[in-house]
């Protein structure tokens, strides 16, 4: 017998621009706030008005936070997608629709229908028509909140948060709600077989999306320079950033900004300011998805050949060219490791959570201003613009921001023969100064073209060679600064082990777990950053069979491991998942088994 | 030719108000080809910031690629410097500009930087009113690929292997005006008496300042039949008054004819004095100016001289309101917020 307590999907589908979108999202949060935790994702299309969006919810006691495919419960008040929304529910399933026109058939008999009529209650206690239609999404989050058994005073307390300041709202809110609550319990039998207990499992966990999680990390930072252009999926991220700034970023005794945000005229201006103010000593960002990295190519090779500290974040979405804007993948590895022409390459970080993309942001600006380089922080659509839920963000007072090698006034006095570009430390990394610094000494002229270690433009070879060998230098020195990978699990008698990054991580650690069950050892390490460091390496080593894991079709982080490191290319198997939708336990499940057959993944992947 | 600059200078030339010799404005020695207009626009510009008197290193300079982006290494040397990306010079000084509002920027650009390639960002710079010099060095061609005609060259003229430009020039000047730039000068590198000044007076504007100085390519467009050479820039140039700058706290000693003169106080104290003024001139009526830019042009004369200015101007921090201090200084005890401030962030997403 299925325990199907805290542990389900349910899937709104809607029209979108019509007001869905906040109810799912406070549907999703009451369980959060029954101490049950929550994976909600939207999955939208690329339009205003009219297409249909669905927005699912899992929920699991576990704590897997990764999708799963398959819906318990179906909330389908779309017509226009109502036929495929009946057909994707599960056997013995539940459908929930608006019965205020009869069904002309139960298109299936393995699921059940519950009709609740939303349109002909809400325009029986509502006269505005607009109000009608919003509160028809509230309506069903009611009915399924007594289906599920969510409790009352849960809502009761969104409600109030919600619309303090505007209380007057919480009573029609309330009523609508009840109206769902109530036809339920007057119509059928609840709960259902899925449904809520309370827990203790989310502790002080927050519900959040990655995008804002960066923009607040951003502002932590210490970023003041932010230049940007609209694109999905990374528009709310910029929102985020200036949304904090403007109430934290305030002078108190002058009413000024102590940060300024611009939108420019596209991607490659945006890049153009974050590489001008980083040249000017300001911490500077800006945020795109693949398209805008595509366009911002040439000055990212300026930014890495002038060495200038740059930040960008890339919350990547369906490729190639306009491909899905509006779904998920990790398809920009190599286009952003290797971006702009000549020899480049560039620091990437890849978060899996929303903490992680606070730390990470504020880590950013650390790098690039220590390794005077680009840092690109990777991100996906699932990641930036779902909820998730996460550790909350932690920042330490007590930590400077870390500079890097910029000389002052009295450094530039004592310097003996200070070259911009030249290795001082071994390290690779020069020493910079910075414009209005000195009235005689540490002027130098930046530029993308080739010079020697004074700056001085040369064609010569041996200078060039040695700077290009110089910034090869800089690149092992980067290998110590960037985050270590996570491993997660390590048993000495495993012989095969994952590799994944950033939003495969959930799925990743239900399918080990779940092989675990069946007695199978799976190694698991989380890639953090590029460069590898010596970890990746040395995990890679101590293994027969690698699986990488990744979201994209061309296995992109296997070809990066392949380029990069002294390893043995065979052993390395792509687990591989491009359809647009966040990767599943499943899937790599899956795929494993197809790859290579063994009685045991048979037994945990059927 | 040698490489090497002399270091010897007369001992009897004299410094500026804050004690720096004209030297202390120069840069390396030019390798653009003898005569080309660029490096005496180069030295109007170490003229310029001498006679104001600036620190050398409160100023810095930023341009595209091409032979005028190149020239940021001939003048300024004790400033910093960023050769930056083709076309894209607009929004480099953007990014330095917004990270240090505290210093003086002068953008270089050519006619192929700024008005194909880099034309959506001077456009933008313009919408922004980004606090900046924005020097044109306009010679219809470009130089460094050898000679093709830019989007400068005016309709009919000859290029250098003989052919006609069929197609209609941009007038970056009227295009400046029109996008409401708050600051429109042309002016001739071989005329400094009326450039200096106006570098000086765009120095001294609070907003996007726009130069476009004719720079006739001695290489490959100074030929007969072309309108960007010498020659025919001599012979078609007509000014709009003679342009002098007075600096903020230097006595006005120049007496003008009653009539033919205009004086117009700068945001910081310094006075344009602008003498024997074309007929009926005033470059602070937008309207006017662009007209009379226009009859000149239909006329194929090349007006010169301050065509427009607004010298009470919002710039782009003013009107993003941000700190006057420079964003670049500060450090985390002003920009992390509290702790308080995250807890109450982690509790809005309980």
């Amino acid at each position: 017998m299925n325990n199907y307590v805290n542990d389900f999907v349910v899937r709104f589908a809607n029209v979108n621009g019509t007001g869905s979108a906040s109810a799912n999202n406070m549907f999703a949060k009451s369980i959060f706030r029954m101490g049950i935790p929550v994976a909600p994702k939207n999955i939208f299309p690329s339009n205003i008005q009219g297409l249909p969006t669905w927005y699912e919810v899992r929920v699991s006691e576990k704590g897997y936070l990764g999708r799963r495919e398959g819906i318990d419960v179906m909330v389908a008040v779309n017509p226009q997608s109502f036929a495929r929304d009946v057909a994707d529910v599960k056997p013995g399933g539940y459908l929930i629709y608006d019965s205020t026109k009869p069904l002309h058939q139960e298109l299936r008999d393995d699921i059940t229908f519950i009709g609740v009529p939303m349109t002909a209650l809400c325009l029986q206690h509502y006269s505005v028509p607009r109000l009608q239609q919003l509160f028809k999404n509230i309506v069903y989050v009611g009915a399924l909140s007594k289906l599920l058994d969510i409790e009352v005073k849960v809502f009761e307390d969104i409600f109030a948060e919600q619309f303090a300041g505007k209380e007057k709202l919480i009573a029609p809110n309330m009523q609508a709600l009840n109206l769902g609550r109530d036809y339920i319990a007057e119509n059928y039998s609840f709960p259902l077989k899925f449904r809520l207990e309370r827990r203790d499992l989310v502790k002080d966990a927050i519900l959040i999306d990655g995008n804002t999680a960066c923009g607040i990390g951003a502002i932590f930072g210490g970023a003041t320079v932010a230049a940007w252009y609209p694109i999905t999926p990374s528009t709310s991220l910029m929102d985020a950033f200036d949304k904090y700034a403007s109430k934290l970023r305030i002078d108190k005794e002058t009413g000024q900004k102590n940060y300024a945000i611009v939108q420019m005229e596209d991607e490659l201006a945006s890049m153009g300011v974050v590489i001008g103010a980083g040249w000017n000593g300001a911490r500077a960002f800006t945020a795109t998805s693949g398209p805008g990295v595509s366009l911002m190519s040439e000055f990212i090779g300026l930014s890495y050949f002038a060495e200038v500290p740059a930040v960008l974040v890339d919350v990547q979405r369906g490729g190639p060219s306009t491909g899905m804007p509006t779904r998920t993948q990790q398809s920009d590895v190599i286009s952003a490791a290797y971006a702009s022409h000549g020899d480049t390459k560039h620091i990437l970080l890849f978060p899996s959570t929303p903490k992680e993309c606070f730390d990470m942001m504020a880590l950013s600006f650390d790098l690039a201003e220590q390794l005077q380089t680009l840092v690109i922080v990777m991100t996906d659509l699932d990641l930036g613009m779902n909820d998730h839920m996460s550790p909350p963000f932690e920042w330490n007072e007590q930590n400077a921001y870390q500079r890097g090698k910029v000389l002052n006034a009295q450094q530039l006095d004592e310097a003996l023969d200070w070259g911009r570009y030249k290795d001082v430390d071994g390290d690779g990394i020069p020493y910079r100064t910075l414009p209005g610094t000195h009235p005689s000494k540490g002027a130098y002229f930046t530029r993308g073209t080739s010079r020697d270690e004074y700056a001085k433009y040369t064609e010569e070879g041996a200078p060039y060679v040695r700077n290009m060998d110089r910034l090869l230098k800089k690149w092992e020195t980067a290998k110590s600064h960037v985050p270590k990978p996570e491993i997660v699990r390590f048993e000495q008698d495993a012989t095969e082990g994952l590799i994944y990054f950033g939003t495969t991580a959930w799925a990743a650690k239900e399918c080990t777990d779940r092989m675990e069950i069946e007695g199978v050892l799976l190694n698991a390490m989380r890639i953090k950053a590029f460069p590898f460091n010596h970890e990746v390496e040395d995990y890679i080593h101590a293994h027969d069979i690698i699986y990488v894991v990744e979201q994209n079709r061309d296995a992109q982080l296997k070809a990066l491991l392949v380029n990069e490191l002294s390893i043995d290319p065979n052993k390395l198997i792509s687990i591989l998942n491009y359809d647009g939708f966040p990767i599943t336990a499943d899937k790599i499940g899956n795929l494993i088994h197809q790859l290579k057959p063994s009685a045991v993944t048979d037994t945990a992947f059927k | 030719m040698t490489y090497i600059k002399p270091a010897f200078r007369h001992p009897d030339l004299q410094p500026n108000a804050i004690g720096f010799h004209k030297k202390d404005y120069e840069g390396a020695i030019s390798t653009l080809c003898a005569g080309c207009g660029h490096d005496s626009i180069s030295s109007a510009i170490v003229q310029a910031c001498f006679d104001l008197a600036i620190e050398p290193h409160k100023i810095a300079k930023i341009s595209g690629i091409g032979c005028s982006s190149k020239t940021p290494t001939y003048y300024l040397g004790q400033s910093h410097g960023f050769n930056s990306v083709h076309g894209r010079m607009p929004s480099v000084a953007t990014g330095a500009y917004l990270a240090n509002r505290n210093l003086k920027y002068i953008g270089v650009s050519g006619d192929g930087d700024t008005a194909s390639i880099g034309m959506g960002q001077f456009v933008h710079a313009i919408r922004r009113n980004l606090n900046v010099v924005y020097i044109v060095m306009n010679n219809g061609c470009y130089g460094l690929t050898k000679g093709q005609d830019s989007a400068t060259a005016d309709e009919g003229s000859i290029s250098k292997k003989g052919q006609a430009n069929p197609f209609e020039a941009i007038d970056l000047a009227s295009l400046a005006m029109e996008l409401g730039a708050t600051f429109v000068g042309r002016s001739f590198s071989g005329d400094k008496t009326q450039l200096i000044p106006l570098i000086k007076a765009a120095l001294s504007h609070p907003g996007f300042a726009f130069l476009d100085v004719i720079s006739p390519c001695v290489t490959f467009n100074n030929n007969k039949g072309s309108t960007k050479s010498y020659d025919y820039t001599r012979e078609h140039i007509e000014a709009t008054g003679t342009v002098d700058f007075v600096p903020f706290e230097q006595e006005i000693t120049v007496d003008y004819p009653e009539g033919s003169n205009k004086s117009i106080a700068m945001h910081d104290g310094s006075i344009i004095e602008l003498s024997k003024l074309a007929n009926g001139w005033d470059p602070q009526d937008r309207m006017a100016s662009f007209m009379k830019i226009q009859e000149a042009r239909m006329k194929g004369q090349i007006l010169t001289g301050l065509l427009y200015i607004d010298p009470e101007t919002k710039d782009l921090h003013q009107m993003l309101n941000t700190t006057d201090k420079s964003l670049n200084k500060l450090e985390a005890n002003i920009l992390s917020p509290s702790l308080k401030s995250l807890a109450d962030i982690n509790n809005e997403y309980r």
